[in-house]
């Protein structure tokens, strides 16, 4: 499959903070990878080098372009929605299909149309006089309607209600997604994109935590929920986490033997959000908001 | 303008390979179409500058009849200063509205769309930065100046309606007024004042407002105006020199002295034209080379920036 992201020791340093601290990263065509990572971790940074809106340190290449140099070019595959609420408030819906029609020529103004007759959205509204959850479809539905190999979102859906989180990935997944193209997604709403993936990708503090496909995911990690008088004997296995449920042991194991493991009681794969939990409590972080 | 490509679109989701759509684009017509869009001012204030003198002309002519009396009264000289001066008080309005719509337009334009964090939208798209740019600043230096202009023919054409229509029944014809008013002659003077002047000349200082407006983070206002008028004003009290004062008053109205004989265009709209001493003058070129650097750097800020 062709790689539509090689990115290699791609580093970049604010004035006083490192961004990113040397990640690789490999994303192949048709793939949906996840990035998830607590604030500040350099998720939108390492989006922003991506997308050639930032300088950056290391080997990036996207669609076999230097997205730094080259970015103009880049554009006419590559799409994305950099955060909810960047289409400008003044606005007409029309206006924005026709400039979109006017500027791209990968798009197909019919799709977009169809997909906002689905909707409430009204042709002659202002983008101010739309919900959050509106402007979100209505740039969805932009987006949707160009013809592009990459699209990446950064938290598409931060700030909208379950409804509208719900509708967006299953308009994505249902309408848009399909072998030839290839999604980046990023998001602090961990549960959301579990069943939408492939890859998962966790970074903090600039670094890579974790970076795998989910079908290794499944393999890798295990969460076995552990009688109270086996616990001792389960801890001895080396467990990379521990946490209590209603009053039962949970333990996390990695790379584990899933026969031993099933004597101390149920066995599961562990969900993003507790693997994400793990993970970086491991780290010896909190998972702490702060400058990027 | 925009080709549709129904005719190529796919049903969803299927897993076909999709054709490549490829729809005729024209970036720069519909990058100056959004930016009329978004700044409906650039029209507006001039229309509504050109209502106000309308309005105010037509409730002058119920009295104009007694008023041509008055006015033939005078000697020939300040005749015709009588009759036309309403046009151009009517010229005025306009293009003072434009030309104050010009620069907070410039101030704003590549300013405001990382305030608002549109530009993360409009970056999304394949429209190059220096599209984008040449764009926003056609709007100064192109579409007001000759949208001013055309605003201002119609409004005259309407004004000389309402005044042969005064003139009805009247001893003094309309005959007689036309060539008092010298209309041609000021509509000619105004095109080629708004080419000297307010295009070629004043390009640097439009070219300094999408600079600042590009670099600001915040207070783009004050980053244009303030700056120039300190170091003035710097300069004056430490040396007792005026050289920045000086370059600032002729980038203002060196071009007005240049391309007309002995007096700006505000004051005698019918000077004789030197468009030879306009083109020799220094001044010009210099400005022209300025600009352009501004505006370049306008737009490898909005290219290699990070946005918001």
């Amino acid at each position: 499959m062709a790689l539509v992201i090689e990115a290699r020791g791609l580093r970049k340093t604010f004035k006083n903070t490192v961004a990113l601290a040397g990640i690789d990263l490999r994303v192949e065509a048709g793939r949906i990878l996840g990035v998830i990572g607590p604030n500040g971790a350099g998720k939108t940074t390492a989006l922003n080098a991506i997308l050639g809106l930032t300088s950056y340190q290391g080997e990036l290449k996207v669609l076999g372009l230097d997205p730094w140099s080259q970015r103009d070019q880049l554009m006419r595959d590559v799409c994305f929605i950099a955060d909810v609420a960047v289409l400008p408030r003044w606005i007409k819906v029309s206006q924005a299909i026709d400039y979109v029609a006017g500027v791209h020529p990968r798009f197909d103004r019919a799709k977009a149309e169809s997909f906002l007759a689905k909707t409430n959205i009204q042709r002659g509204s202002r983008v101010r006089e739309l919900s959050k959850g509106m402007v979100a479809q209505l740039h969805l539905a932009l987006v949707m309607a160009i013809d592009a190999k990459l699209l990446v979102f950064d938290e598409p859906t931060l700030g909208l209600d379950i409804l509208y989180r719900k509708q967006f990935y299953d308009s994505l997944l249902n309408d848009y997604f399909d072998r030839s193209r290839t999604i980046v997604v990023t998001t602090n709403l961990v549960e959301e994109i579990q069943d939408v993936i492939t890859d998962l990708m966790f970074i903090n503090r600039g670094q890579t935590v974790l970076n795998c496909s989910m079908e290794e995911l499944e393999s890798r990690f295990i969460e076995v929920v552990v009688k109270p008088e086996q616990a001792a004997a389960a801890r001895a296995l080396k467990p990379i986490y521990e946490r209590q449920s209603l009053g039962r042991t949970i333990l996390l194991f990695e790379r584990a033997d899933r026969q031993q493991l099933s004597s101390f009681g149920d066995s599961r794969t562990p969900s993003i959000a507790d693997l994400f939990v793990a993970l970086m409590s491991n780290q010896g972080t909190q998972p702490q908001g702060g400058s990027r | 303008m925009s080709t549709q490509s129904n005719a190529l679109s796919q049903s969803f989701g299927s897993n076909n390979m999709v054709p490549e759509i490829s729809a005729p684009v024209h970036p720069l017509y519909w990058s100056i179409r959004r930016e009329l869009w978004e700044s409906r001012s650039v029209y507006l204030a001039p229309l509504g500058a050109a209502a106000v003198a309308l309005f105010g002309f037509m409730i002058s002519m119920t009295h104009f009849p007694a008023r041509v009396h008055e006015i033939l009264s005078l000697d020939p000289m300040k005749q015709q200063h009588a009759f036309a001066q309403p046009y151009e008080i009517a010229t005025a309005l306009i293009m003072g509205a434009a030309f104050i719509v010009s620069i907070f337009y410039s101030l704003d334009a590549l300013y405001g769309e990382r305030r608002d964090r549109s530009i993360l939208f409009w970056k999304s798209l394949p429209v190059s930065d220096l599209t984008a740019v040449l764009s926003k600043v056609s709007v100064p230096l192109l579409i007001l100046p000759f949208l001013a202009f055309a605003i201002v023919i119609v409004t005259t054409s309407i004004m000389l309606l309402m005044n042969a229509a005064a003139l009805v029944g009247s001893s003094f014809t309309f005959a007689e007024l036309w060539p008092r008013l010298a209309l041609v002659q000021s509509g000619l003077g105004l095109l080629y004042h708004l080419v000297t002047v307010h295009i070629l000349w004043y390009a640097p200082l439009y070219a300094w407002l999408f600079f600042i407006s590009a670099w600001a983070r915040r207070a783009p206002f004050l980053w244009a105006f303030l700056p120039p008028l300190v170091l003035a004003a710097f300069e004056k009290i430490t040396f007792h020199t005026s050289y920045v004062s000086d370059l600032l008053i002729y980038r203002v109205s060196g071009g007005s002295d240049a391309s007309m004989d002995g007096n700006d265009f505000a004051a005698n709209p019918h000077a004789p034209m030197t468009p030879g001493a306009f083109l020799g003058e220094p001044g010009l070129w210099i400005g022209l080379l300025v600009a352009a650097a501004l505006i370049a750097a306008a737009v490898r800020m909005r290219r290699y920036r990070d946005p918001v």
